[in-house]
């Protein structure tokens, strides 16, 4: 089979994708003018000495070019850099920390979009009234405006303070004795038996999937409406109604056909529903890479902001790696 | 003994911009294994009469009146539920392009398995009886793992052959079988299909634009020209007494070898159906057409014994 | 020629989409630049006791160092506005002529930049825009360069696209073989060709941008305090929120998000007049 070498040289493709973010964040953050130290500390009042000595354990001393090709190989080895901040603080070990709870807030709220988007965009196709397609069709393309901070702090106040029934931030209540082995709780707790952990961990998600999930859903309510009705309507529908296929069953055939264009959709907006986590999870104090970046920012912790980057660089082009590997078992005809 | 009777059928498109009569007061009758014909050119309403026949006009289309009697019971009376379980199984449908009725992303042995368990077969003999009937249309076995990506055109409708008689259905409707595929596959499809209908007895429909593809193959023809029947015959009747002006029109824009004169098209466009002319749907086209077919509506008359023309002049001018 | 004439933009102006957007934004607009008159308070100023719900006297409510909410929404209109038209300007006027001159010369350097569009195009957006706003420093001006800079490859993608496409028609190859001057095919044969896309494209974009202004100002990014501005407000106010006092909330979020419709109806309206008429 060819697929392991198409994946292999898919895999590779990343690289110069991944490598121009890195010189493009590089030149930002490095070659402009400004001491990243001085903004760092956020003060100019420090001896000339003690400026030279930090820069020189940060390694920023050196000619940029040593510092440019340094840091690429550092990061293969899985060193990303010391935080200028919380001095000497390997940020590798942070991102470990953090990644794992990104991921869980993406896969959640990607499964939320899916169960608006697609179900919407169903009805919609489904429904003979034309005013429920318009509606649907009209969400479709404009749910993306919803500001997820002012969503989320909407959804906290009615869910959170005025009926008391789901926590207002965090990824699990402090009172529960549980260990994470993945990071990804809600997995590890069915990976536990731990019944009480799991909902604990999803009441914790909820609020900030659907908020997440909701705004990114609107392509999908589009796709799946448009696709589903072209498709019911064509050669192979009919041929296989003509063959006596039962209604339910022509519905599941024609479904299989929305799953081709849902799939390449889903990896296309990666990067909408990463930048989207950013938001989330500042809202809702999801203690995730976005929070982290966000914490940074307001330190102006150069290193770290760069690993995070080069970091969501590599999510986004694995992902697009993902769906092109899942297009390619759904829909035989793809040669690769 | 006839298979199929279908009385004096209307069908009708409504759609935004007008009422579509694509099919008026059509009647034949279809003898056990027959191949009838029908011929004509497109838009006369061919399709859409085929679509009929299981009771399946795509929307906007909606069956107005008539009967359509399939060994005596009539099936635009039957509950969409019992209809289902004649669609494919006693009247099947062969479609014009192999290359979009086969489902893309299913193996054949999938789509062919689920069609056969739909009808009631049961799954332990599923994969028997398609193997059976990939040989019965000269496909080897092997071609049940294929998806249809991986088949050529002629293969795919030699499976959609396959299906269409996998249930030994009592009449089999073929909408342009072969008008998709290259010339020597054409035969060879043909070729099958008239094979097909002396092994297991089915009636054919065999619905094109060709009128030399049905002089060859069918048993009797059915000219239609916007929607109604021009001419209906047996093959060889019709062949020595054409009757009717479109059908001699029909015959003389056929190409032919060892002819000096150049094949003569017939000039104009077919009618457009939301609004028919008055009078003989033809006559706007017709070279013999008097004041009498611009007024009055010629009717489908017997000329001779099993010979209906609609044509006020029909055996007076040609 | 499907130039963008007259007889078209009236047709756009009949598409209901289009003119509730347009409905939307001159209100905006309208409020921005009456500031002035419109707002019942200075912005800036204690003008009541602090935290009061909406009432006749402060139809929005008081923050919680007292200031009128609807006078700073108001103002805040300005700072949302200018960020962004001088952001879509730059990234569409930057983005169209790089498209332009990449599709049109192609080779080497059309390969590079593509690649290079296509990878920033591939990013998350607004983590980049929150990268560069860091590195040049927080300031409403440094905060439309960078949600500039990372709209680019927007405009970039769908120019070279058109580009590629109208670039093998006759017409431009007899033009080309007439011996006409490259910038004047661009500019006479090429260009009014992409107008219409360019719009649907232009006030999508728009609508992202005001989504990424009021993200960088949510974390405090653009604006310094006290000066007005939705994103910022949002992200002040948002600990009072949970304490009940909702309306410190609700007004700047409406306000993002009900110009970002604007924008959004725009572009939903004018794409689906160019899929209709093509049919
Ligand atoms: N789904 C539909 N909606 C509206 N009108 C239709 C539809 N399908 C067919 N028609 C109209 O009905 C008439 C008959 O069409 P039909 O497809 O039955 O003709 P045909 O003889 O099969 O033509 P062809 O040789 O092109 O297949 C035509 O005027 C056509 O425009
Ligand atoms: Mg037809």
């Amino acid at each position: 089979m060819g697929l392991v070498k198409y994946i292999a040289v898919r895999a590779l493709m990343i690289i110069p994708t991944v490598l121009i973010l890195y010189t493009l964040v590089f030149v930002i953050l490095r070659v402009l003018p400004g001491n990243p130290v001085l903004a760092a500390l956020g003060t100019k009042n420090i001896p000339e000495e003690q400026l030279k000595a930090l820069m020189s354990e940060l390694g920023l001393d050196k000619p940029l070019i040593q510092q440019y090709f340094e840091y690429l190989i550092n990061f293969t080895r899985g060193d990303m850099g010391k935080s200028m901040v919380v001095r000497g603080r390997p940020i590798a070990s942070d991102i470990i920390d953090k990644l794992p709870a990104t991921l869980e807030l993406s896969i959640w709220a990607i499964l939320f979009s899916l169960i608006i988007g697609v179900g919407l965009g169903y009805i919609g196709a489904r429904v003979q009234n034309p005013y429920v397609k318009t509606i649907v069709r009209l969400m479709g393309s404009i749910v993306f405006v919803i500001f997820i901070p002012a969503l989320g702090l909407s959804l906290q106040l009615v869910f959170s303070r005025y009926l008391g029934v789901l926590p207002t931030g965090g990824r699990l209540s402090v009172t529960m004795g549980f260990k994470p082995i993945t990071g990804i709780y809600t997995l590890d707790a069915l990976l536990q038996l731990n019944i009480q952990a799991f909902f604990d961990a999803l009441k914790h998600l909820v609020l900030p999937a659907f908020t997440l999930g909701l705004v990114i859903s609107g392509p999908y309510m589009r796709l799946t409406l448009n696709n589903m009705e072209e498709i019911m309507e064509s050669k192979i529908i009919e041929a296989y109604r003509a063959r006596g296929i039962r209604d339910s069953r022509l519905l599941r055939h024609a479904f299989r056909h929305v799953l081709v264009p849902i799939t390449t959709y889903t990896g296309l907006q990666f990067s909408l529903l990463m930048g989207g986590a950013v938001l989330t999870e500042t809202t809702f104090n999801w203690p995730g890479i976005g929070t982290y970046l966000v914490d940074k920012v307001m330190y102006r912790d150069y290193t770290a902001i760069q690993a995070v980057i080069i970091i969501f660089a590599i999510i986004v082009g694995l992902t697009s790696l993902i769906v092109d590997v899942l297009y390619a078992l759904i829909d035989p005809r793809v040669r690769y | 003994m006839e298979v199929l009777i279908v009385n004096d059928l209307w069908v009708k498109y409504y759609t935004m911009s007008g009422v579509v009569e694509a099919v008026s007061g059509v009647s034949f009758r279809l003898r056990e294994k027959e191949m009838l014909a029908i011929v004509g050119e497109s838009g006369s309403g061919k399709s859409t009469l085929g679509f009929s026949i299981l009771n399946m006009v795509p929307k906007p289309g909606k069956i107005v009146n008539g009967q359509i009697l399939l060994e005596g019971t009539d099936i635009l009376k039957l509950h969409p539920h019992e209809i289902r379980k004649i669609r494919g199984s006693k009247i099947s449908m062969i479609f014009q392009d192999p290359f979009t009725t086969l489902d893309p992303l299913r193996k054949i042995v999938d789509q062919f398995g689920e069609f056969l368990v739909e009808h009631g077969v049961e799954k332990s003999k599923v994969n028997t009886i398609v193997r059976e009937y990939l040989e019965a249309v000269g496909l080897p076995e092997r071609i049940m793992y294929s998806y249809p990506h991986q088949l050529s055109g002629g293969q795919k409708q030699r499976v959609s052959i396959a299906m269409a008689i996998a249930l030994n259905p009592r009449v089999v409707v073929a909408d342009e079988p072969t008008t998709a595929l290259d010339v020597v596959v054409q035969k060879q499809i043909m070729d099958l299909i008239d094979a097909i209908k002396e092994k297991y007895g089915t009636s054919i429909i065999l619905i094109t634009h060709d009128l030399a593809l049905a002089l060859e193959r069918a048993n009797s023809v059915m000219v239609m020209y916007g929607g109604y029947i021009m001419e209906y015959a047996d093959k060889t009747e019709l062949y020595d007494n054409m009757k009717h002006p479109y059908t001699k029109a029909l015959f003389e824009a056929l190409p032919r070898v060892m002819c000096k004169t150049l094949p003569k098209s017939l000039p104009g466009n077919p009618p457009d159906l939301r609004r028919p002319p008055p009078g003989c749907i033809f006559h706007p086209r017709c070279e013999f057409a008097t004041e009498k077919c611009r007024i009055e509506k010629p009717r489908l008359r017997e000329v001779s014994k099993n010979h209906l023309v609609a044509c006020h002049y029909a055996g007076e001018i040609l | 020629m499907m130039s963008l004439n007259s007889s078209s933009i009236y047709i756009a102006f009949k598409n209901r989409y289009v003119l509730t957007g347009l409905i939307i934004i001159l209100i905006f607009v309208f409020m921005a630049v009456f500031a002035d008159f419109i707002a019942p308070y200075s912005p800036v100023e204690y003008v009541g006791p602090p935290l009061q719900p909406p009432s006749r006297e402060y139809i929005m409510g008081t923050d919680n160092l007292g200031r009128d909410i609807f006078s700073r929404i108001v103002y805040g209109s300005r700072i949302m506005l200018t960020i962004v038209a001088i952001a879509v300007a730059i990234s569409g006027a930057v983005g169209t002529i790089l498209g332009l001159i990449s599709g049109y010369i192609g080779g080497i350097l059309d390969r590079l930049l593509s690649f290079t569009m296509d990878s920033i195009y591939a990013f998350p957006s607004l983590i980049l825009a929150i990268s560069l706003s860091v590195a040049l420093g927080p300031s409403p001006i440094n905060a439309a360069i960078a949600i500039a800079l990372v709209y680019i490859p927007t405009y970039f993608r769908m120019i070279r696209g058109q580009v590629l496409s109208i670039k093998n028609e006759t017409y431009i190859e007899i033009a080309r073989a007439l011996g006409l001057p490259s910038t004047r095919i661009v500019l006479r044969h090429i260009l009014p060709h992409v107008t219409k896309t360019l719009m649907v494209v232009f006030s999508m974009n728009s609508a992202d941008a005001i989504l990424t202004e009021a993200a960088l100002s949510f974390m405090g990014l653009t604006v310094q305090p006290p000066t007005p501005d939705w994103g910022f407000d949002l992200y002040k106010g948002r600990g009072f929120v949970l304490a009940g006092m909702w309306w410190i909330m609700l007004f700047p979020g409406l306000c993002i998000i009900l110009l970002a419709v604007g924008f959004a109806l725009i572009s939903e309206g004018i794409s689906t007049l160019i899929t209709t008429r093509k049919r």
